[in-house]
């Protein structure tokens, strides 16, 4: 199994480390809810090494990217990051990744851990189809990555830099230190506020020192503590984030998951666009109408749907649940599910066919938790 | 940690106390710990008869949703309601207040069959 540079941190925090996507991965360090809230009232710190970093370099940099990126990314500032598909040739969904632009001529794209390979296939047979010029430079393994989120965080990071807490949402700097170059991002998948910092593998424990100076990992108060994929996944499940291999495939429809504002349906119009991978299987989709979409469920009751669970209305399968937990934040049951598109309209009452039980659901907008907007000083 | 010694345990990690002709049933400290947080218990209701190795509930947790058997045969006489009102009780405290059920045996033999604490422990790499 892979282990990221983060290794010894997860084993000195007793973290329960498991196989995610052939990496060795904490789970959790105290318990998933514990863990959740603490993100939510305050802050915490997630080891997101596994995710896959690959680099985009040359003349026609921007242009491969657009072939294979749903979202335009060709006004794109230096410093700005945008979230994007990365859709196959039926509208289908190959991963959701996050597009740093580096340079006119220099992209860097954050990949899902268990997509990363397939990807690096793909976008090698693209860029050798195309004969576009342009280098593609796995970084995953010289790097590590930590995502900082949570309310408290910005404040914190004020203590290391004052330009990181001035950056906007999807913006990111470079801080070139003396020996080392961070990349520092405002972005996460929790729905809170927060950074995610890439840097060197080998000067991890570096920068490990360094944020200690000013977050004590280790205090059980403290206002940062670490946080494994369990609680993540809950996170992202409140703030109604697609998950690649839940609400994300190769066989759903890139127009029924909920992130049409990552999909540039005209790109292809545009004087520098470029038509991507799977453009036409989608404006045949929209034309036809999608048969099913992505809601959020609120679900009555203590139990917890599962994944892959069946949606009813009456005896009638009307879709199935891709993501569910008991929601710590609402404390209730909560649901991601594909339905009958028009069953998705925020209210309508459904079931989950939970096996010897039937829960009962309610279909609901996305997302299920939003952030509460900091109030400017008075 | 080591598991009680008190006690009896079955592949599938349930503990069974035995006190009289009553076992009181519940599941070990590394389940749960595996399971991570429970968030729901329902056990059947008193008076349910259970075969051996029959069902006597589900406990879910953020993770799973699981089934709860017991290897000795008898009468369900008491659930705990704290575990089912407040099923975190299971998180903290596994081994006592955390029982689930009691049931009334008939045939106390078939735990002879079961695990003691060491050779639980042994299978599942308690220190």
């Amino acid at each position: 199994m892979l282990r990221t540079p983060f290794h010894q941190f997860h084993v000195r925090h007793s973290a329960k480390m498991v196989d995610f996507a052939g990496w060795e991965m904490p789970i959790l360090y105290t318990g998933i809810v514990e863990e959740h809230r603490q993100v939510r009232s305050s802050g915490g710190l997630f080891d997101v090494s596994h995710m896959g970093r690959v680099r985009f370099r040359g003349r026609h940099a921007r242009r491969l990217l657009e072939k294979l990126c749903t979202r335009r990314l060709s006004d794109m500032q230096q410093g700005q990051c945008r979230y994007s598909l990365v859709c196959n040739e039926t509208g289908g969904v190959r991963d959701d990744v996050l597009v740093y632009r580096m340079d006119d001529d220099e992209f860097l794209m954050v990949v899902n851990a268990s997509n990363r390979e397939k990807l690096l296939g793909h976008f090698e047979d693209v860029r050798a189809a195309s004969e576009f010029k342009v280098t593609i430079d796995d970084q995953t393994m010289k790097t590590g990555m930590v995502a900082i989120q949570g309310p408290a965080v910005m404040e914190r990071i004020g203590n290391f830099s004052t330009e990181i807490p001035t950056l906007k949402r999807y913006r990111f700097t470079v801080k070139n230190l003396l020996i080392m170059k961070l990349i520092v991002s405002r972005t996460g998948y929790t729905g809170e506020d927060g950074v995610e910092v890439m840097m060197p593998a080998d000067k991890v424990e570096m920068v490990m020192k360094l944020i200690k100076k000013g977050i004590d990992l280790d205090d059980p108060q403290g206002a940062i503590r670490p946080i494994g994929l369990g609680a993540r996944d809950t996170l992202r499940m409140e703030a109604g984030m697609p998950l690649y291999g839940h609400e994300l495939g190769e066989d759903i429809n890139a127009l029924a998951c909920g992130v049409d504002f990552a999909i540039t349906m005209d790109k292809d119009q545009d004087e520098r666009g470029e038509a991507f991978i799977g453009l036409d299987a989608l404006r045949e989709a929209q034309k036809n109408g999608l048969p099913r979409k992505l809601t959020g469920l609120l679900i009555e009751g203590r139990r917890t749907a599962r994944a892959d669970m069946p949606v009813m209305q009456g005896e009638k399968q009307v879709g199935v649940v891709t993501s569910a937990c008991l929601s710590p934040t609402l404390e209730r049951p909560i649901a991601m599910a594909m339905v009958d598109s028009a069953l998705c309209e925020p209210g309508t009452a459904l079931e989950v066919d939970a096996g010897r039980a039937r829960l009962e659901a309610m279909a609901t907008a996305l997302p299920f938790y939003k952030a509460p907007k900091k109030q400017p000083a008075a | 940690m080591s598991s009680p010694a008190d006690r009896k345990y079955s592949d599938s990690h349930e503990w069974h106390k035995l006190s009289g002709d009553i076992v009181t049933l519940g599941v070990s400290k590394f389940a749960v710990d595996e399971l991570t947080d429970i968030t729901y218990v329902e056990m059947k209701p008193v008076g349910t008869v259970v075969e051996p190795g029959g069902e006597v509930g589900e406990v879910e947790s953020v993770k799973a949703t699981s089934e709860i058997y017991s290897s000795v045969g008898g009468k369900i006489i008491e659930v705990n309601p704290k575990v089912q009102e407040d099923p975190s009780i299971l998180n903290r405290d596994a081994y006592e207040e955390g029982w689930l059920v009691r049931i009334q045996v008939e045939d106390t033999s078939r735990l002879d069959k079961l695990m003691d604490h060491e050779a639980y422990d042994k299978a599942h790499g308690a220190c």
